[in-house]
């Protein structure tokens, strides 16, 4: 059978998710709790976390996180990383056993600044710099796999049931101000911890839920411009889509998600001048960047929390805040287990894109 | 006026634009190359043009006139459907591609394929008149109106016109002056005296010529002229059987 | 006699339901049918007979039929009575094969080995009927990304853009290869629809002038009808650097289909050859092809888009690459089974690939170069049914041209005689007799009928697939696979194999 990426596997899901716009910490078990009640919506076979906010000792310094088949790949990794990297710590992440997680990959992680000298002889801006030598990497080097490089964040995954993943990497120990969460359901058995999500380039990642009809269109569009889809899944192509229009393009979030999940026609026909002229010539743009099928997605980021529902809402998702945070979840249990009493909740439609935005400076980050 | 300097064609066209809305003339100086200029220009405007204009100059040129008082590049008055360009100089390839109706007139040469495909339409006809000489295939596919080609100045051993001249001429005249090459004429030509029409029509475009150029009407008289018209307006008629 | 050739076909009359009425004597253009006064009876010579079914679709009784006529040549794989009848054909007049309509040749046709999807359990189909299903479709430049003040408000100002309401549009067929009422149909019917008919070189009327709107005005070797007021008046213009008919040749309007309409039309005199040249003898080069672009968006302050069209040939994606790096907003590709009134048949039969290859070619190409998204690309040369449409908009095509649909749609029994203009149907034809035989309005609403007919089957087979926007089936290839292909064609086309 294929590993990953050689063949495009369709996957259902869960997702959850939670902010604190302030910054306040939340522990790991929350989102576990949260994730786990919609055990049914996975089937074991790839689960994950992303979590921000959790390495303010090393706030200004890339956090690496690479699966490593065998020490060939590691060392053939680290001699590309100490050379493009000036690497501060390099660590096996701590994980405990669990029964249902299987032998995986050695699991690394590295803090470091990218090496200034050979950034500027490549000619790149840093993020640049440092999302070409993940592609490297990826694309390069035979069982080596980076699938975590944003800065003060990290992703945790693996095959199994996300709450065995959380006990596996001891998610407890860990306090963010964002989570996000995923349980898969592939159809296939991938059977490689690469595959499982959250997908994140930088800073950011992406948990999503459902299988989107305009893959290959969205794959071939951005793959224009230097990107390549090497995983062949949904998440994927739709964390790429967003670098792409925010880091690209510097596009705000709320924009690139209208990209994403624009409105129909019929409703831009009906629109005021302004507006109608906005969704028609992003449509016209970005036509290639429309999502299509069902997804929710849930897009997390040191600048906030963005979730987005397909246009004719054929995957549910929900939302609740309470005070300084809110909750996103495939099932509105899944939010209620945690937050039994929220100010509000409804449910994320198609047309409203929901962006939660962290309202804590960069620099009151670096205080944490 | 304007001066063109080192600035992209895009915005002396448009400042040449919004020139002329306001004035019927306007002077363009130090032109080193910049397109399409007086493209598509309406008539009763008019523009002077100093240096050497780019390629496509006056295309679809629709009633506007022209003045250059320098050497023209390829595609002069492509596509014109009207009024005058008068250049004193010469020019380069393909003038007058199409031309449907309005009048040339080109101090010196022409270079390759000057008049291609020239037509006439109701009592739209167009007319080329070149002082000195041409290159090759002069008049190609021509379907209508008059080329003259006055053979002035000329150094021993230079020719009236090039290789294949009218090749696939199917319509339309060529007036030429003096002796010329026969040997470069395409099949299907015939050779003509003038009739009291076209004296009278020749007589004319000549008197401009000599009037724009300070030529000699007498002189250039002086020496006879022979009409070139195709043998047969379907010189393809044959060409093909249905299958 | 050496110089025979066994006729095509018979007229078969059965006298028992023939009632000697006259009706297919009046309608046949060809002269197969005859009154003999003496016997006041019908009579038939089929050797004229093109099997255009005209007279049998009129006949009141039903008494007429056609019939392949049989003359058996011994057998011979090699030297079929094709090859030999052209030479004979040839041999009588020492003149070049002229054949009209697309290739007939048995080429293979990748539309029909390529096999569409349709979601099942893992994502929902949707049913267009009850559910939006958007078929719009925009064509011009796009700038590499928009600019904004706000959510909600864009700083970008944008190219001229071609909003139209199918993807599917009205090929060039000139005023002159076509006839007037027939020309008059796609207009209205464009209009109708929203989307665009196109002019191809022969000027616009002025009876259609009205529908500028609507029309893509064509600029080709022979500029005829090119003026200011032609360029401005239009949706977009294109250029036409070859037709996959018959690319690399020009084009021959005959004389004798040059009457006052068409010759008011190309502004050229009544009863002149229109001759196109074969190139455009201001293009010798590619950056000469940015030279007319960009005097045609001169001419009309870069108000109109502008397409370059150029057949399917060896090289075409680095062709379509160059055209849109020349400047051209729209890039048009003609397959070699595009349709023509008239072409060497050695040219149409032999020159130039399918458009299904260089499609998808082209496409990648443009994504290769990171500049697919910047223009549109508009696939052309045989569309006969919507699923090619799908399948050509899945391939990365953003819209399609049709012509010998709609040709068909009005009447057209593909006799592959339009080149004779004696067009019984009063499409290909000037003879004033045979053309008020087209009635524009009952044409029109024939060919609004089909193309909304695919309209629908179009929303249909995108509904299958979970797909509600025309914009996630352009260059989805996953959509495809395909059946009984070649590893390298696969490659081509950029699809796998069915069961993969």
């Amino acid at each position: 059978m294929l590993k990953e990426g050689k063949v495009r596997i369709p996957s259902g899901c869960a997702i959850a998710a939670i902010i604190d716009r302030k910054g306040n910490m939340i522990n790991g078990s929350e989102i576990i709790k949260s994730i786990s009640l919609m055990h049914d919506r996975s089937n074991g076979l790839g689960g994950g976390f992303a979590a921000y906010g959790i390495y303010p000792e090393h706030k200004d310094e890339y956090a690496i996180h690479v699966f490593y088949d065998s020490a060939d790949a590691r060392k053939k990794c680290e001699e590309f990383l100490f050379k493009h990297f000036n690497i501060d710590v390099a660590e096996r992440i701590p994980t405990k056993q669990v029964a249902n997680i299987e032998k995986g990959p050695d699991i690394w992680r590295y803090f470091g600044k990218a090496n200034r000298v050979r950034m500027k002889n490549a000619r790149l801006d840093e993020e640049e710099y440092v999302a070409k030598c993940v592609t490297n990497v990826n694309n390069g080097i035979d069982g080596a796999y980076i699938f975590s490089s944003g800065k003060n964040m990290g992703c945790f995954k693996a095959v199994g049931y996300p709450e065995d993943v959380g006990e596996f990497y001891m998610l407890d120990n860990y306090n963010a101000y964002i989570w996000t969460a995923h349980g898969r359901f592939p159809t296939n058995t991938p059977g490689w911890w690469g595959g499982s999500h959250p997908f994140n380039i930088l800073d950011w990642s992406i948990v999503h839920n459902g299988e989107i009809s305009s893959y290959d269109a969205n794959r071939r569009y951005i793959e224009q411009f230097g990107y390549k889809c090497t995983m062949q899944t949904d998440t994927e192509v739709i964390t790429y889509l967003f670098d792409h229009l925010l880091r690209h393009h510097r596009l705000p979030i709320d924009v690139a998600a209208d990209v994403l999940t624009a409105p129909e026609w019929e409703e831009i026909d009906r629109m005021e001048k302004d507006k109608k002229e906005y969704y028609t010539t992003l449509r016209s743009i970005y036509s290639g960047a429309l999502v299509n099928g069902p997804f929710s997605v849930i897009l997390g980021s040191n600048k906030g929390l963005l979730a987005i529902n397909d246009r004719l809402k054929l995957r549910s998702l929900t939302a609740a805040t309470k005070g300084d945070k809110a909750y996103f979840a495939s099932e509105e249990s899944a939010i209620r287990i945690i937050c039994p009493d929220p100010e509000k909740v409804w449910s994320v439609s198609g047309a409203e894109p929901v962006f939660i935005p962290l309202e804590i400076e960069t620099s009151e980050v670096e205080d944490l | 006026m304007i001066e063109a300097g080192l600035r992209r064609y895009e915005k002396i066209n448009d400042e040449i634009k919004s020139f002329l809305t306001k004035n019927n003339k306007c002077t363009v100086k130090d032109v080193n190359g910049q397109r399409y200029i007086g493209c598509a220009l309406d008539e009763g405007k008019t523009i002077e043009i100093y240096g050497t204009p780019g390629n496509d100059m006056a295309c679809y040129l629709n009633g506007g006139k022209i003045i250059v008082y320098g050497n023209c590049q390829d595609a002069v008055g492509n596509t014109m459907n009207g009024g005058e360009i008068i250049v004193h100089g010469h020019s380069g390839d393909a003038m007058g591609y199409g031309m449907r109706d309005g009048q040339i007139y080109i101090k010196d040469k022409v270079a390759c394929r000057g008049g291609i495909h020239m037509k006439e339409f109701r009592d739209m006809r167009p007319v080329l008149v070149i002082g000195q000489n041409a290159g090759s295939f002069l008049g190609e596919y021509m379907a209508g109106g008059t080329i003259v080609i006055l053979g002035l100045n000329l150094k021993r051993g230079e020719k009236l016109f090039g290789t294949h001249c009218a090749s696939g001429m199917h319509g339309g005249r060529i007036f030429v002056r003096g002796s010329f090459p026969k040997e470069n004429l395409s099949d299907n030509i015939k050779i003509e005296k003038l009739n009291k029409d076209d004296e009278k029509e020749l007589k004319a475009y000549v008197k401009k010529y000599c009037k724009y150029f300070g030529a000699d009407f007498e002189t250039v008289m002086s020496k006879p002229f022979r009409k070139l018209v195709p043998a047969t307006s379907r010189p393809y008629a044959n060409l093909y059987t249905p299958n | 006699m050496i110089g025979y050739i066994p006729r095509k076909f018979t007229v078969i009359r059965d006298n028992d339901l023939c009632t000697n009425c006259g009706g297919c004597v009046s309608q046949c253009a060809n002269e197969c049918h005859s009154i003999n006064a003496e016997k006041n009876r019908v009579l038939t010579n089929s050797n004229n007979c093109v099997a255009c079914h005209r007279c049998v679709d009129m006949c009141p009784v039903s008494a007429l039929r056609i019939e392949k006529y049989i003359c058996d040549y011994r057998n011979n794989a090699n030297w079929t009575p094709e090859y030999q009848q052209e030479i004979v054909r040839q041999a009588n007049t020492g003149s070049t094969l002229l054949s009209a309509m697309g290739n007939p040749k048995p080429y293979p046709i990748y539309w029909d080995k390529i096999l569409l999807n349709a979601s099942q359990v893992t994502n929902p189909s949707i049913d267009p009927l009850r559910e939006p299903m958007e078929i719009r479709t925009i064509l011009g430049r796009k700038p590499d990304k928009i600019e904004i003040e706000k959510k909600g408000k864009s700083l970008t100002k944008m190219p001229p853009q071609i909003i139209l309401e199918t993807p599917i549009m009205f090929s060039a067929m000139s005023f002159g290869s076509i006839s007037l009422n027939a020309q008059k149909a796609l207009a209205m019917a464009a209009k109708e629809l929203g989307t665009i008919f196109n002019t191809g070189e022969g000027g616009l009327h002025p009876d259609l002038e009205s529908f500028g709107k609507y029309a893509a005005v064509q600029v080709a070797s022979g500029r005829f009808g090119v003026h200011k007021g032609y360029l401005n008046n239009c949706r977009f213009i294109e250029i036409k650097i070859g037709q996959g008919a018959k690319p690399g040749i020009g084009g021959h309007l005959p004389g004798e289909k040059v009457n006052v309409e068409v010759s008011n039309a190309r502004m050229i005199p009544e009863g002149s050859d229109a001759i196109s040249p074969a190139p455009h003898h201001d293009i010798y080069s590619i950056e000469d092809l940015r030279q007319l672009i960009w005097s045609l968006k001169q001419a009309t302050d870069a108000t109109k888009p502008v397409a370059v069209k150029i057949a399917a040939v060896h090289n075409i994606a680095a062709i379509a690459s160059g055209c849109a790096r020349a400047g051209a907003d729209i890039v048009v590709i003609d397959g070699f089974r595009g349709g023509t009134g008239a072409a060497p048949t050695r040219i149409r039969d032999n020159v130039g690939i399918p458009i299904e290859l260089a499609l998808a070619a082209a496409d990648q190409r443009l994504r290769d170069e990171g500049i697919r998204s910047t223009i549109s690309l508009v696939a052309s040369g045989s569309f006969r049914c919507s699923s090619d449409i799908v399948k050509a908009i899945a391939l990365g095509a953003d819209a399609c041209y049709v012509a010998s649909a709609p040709l068909i749609a009005m009447g057209c029994h593909m006799c592959h005689t339009c080149n004779t203009g004696k067009c019984n149907w009063g499409i290909a034809t000037q003879k004033p007799e045979l053309t008020k035989r087209l009635n524009p309005n009952m044409a029109q609403k024939r060919i609004e009928n089909l193309v909304n007919a695919w309209n629908h089957e179009i929303k249909e087979i995108m509904g299958g697939m979970g797909i509600n926007a025309i914009d996630s089936l352009r260059g989805n290839r996953l959509m495809l696979r395909g059946i009984g292909l070649t590893n390298k064609e696969l490659e081509i086309l950029g699809i796998i194999h069915a069961g993969e």
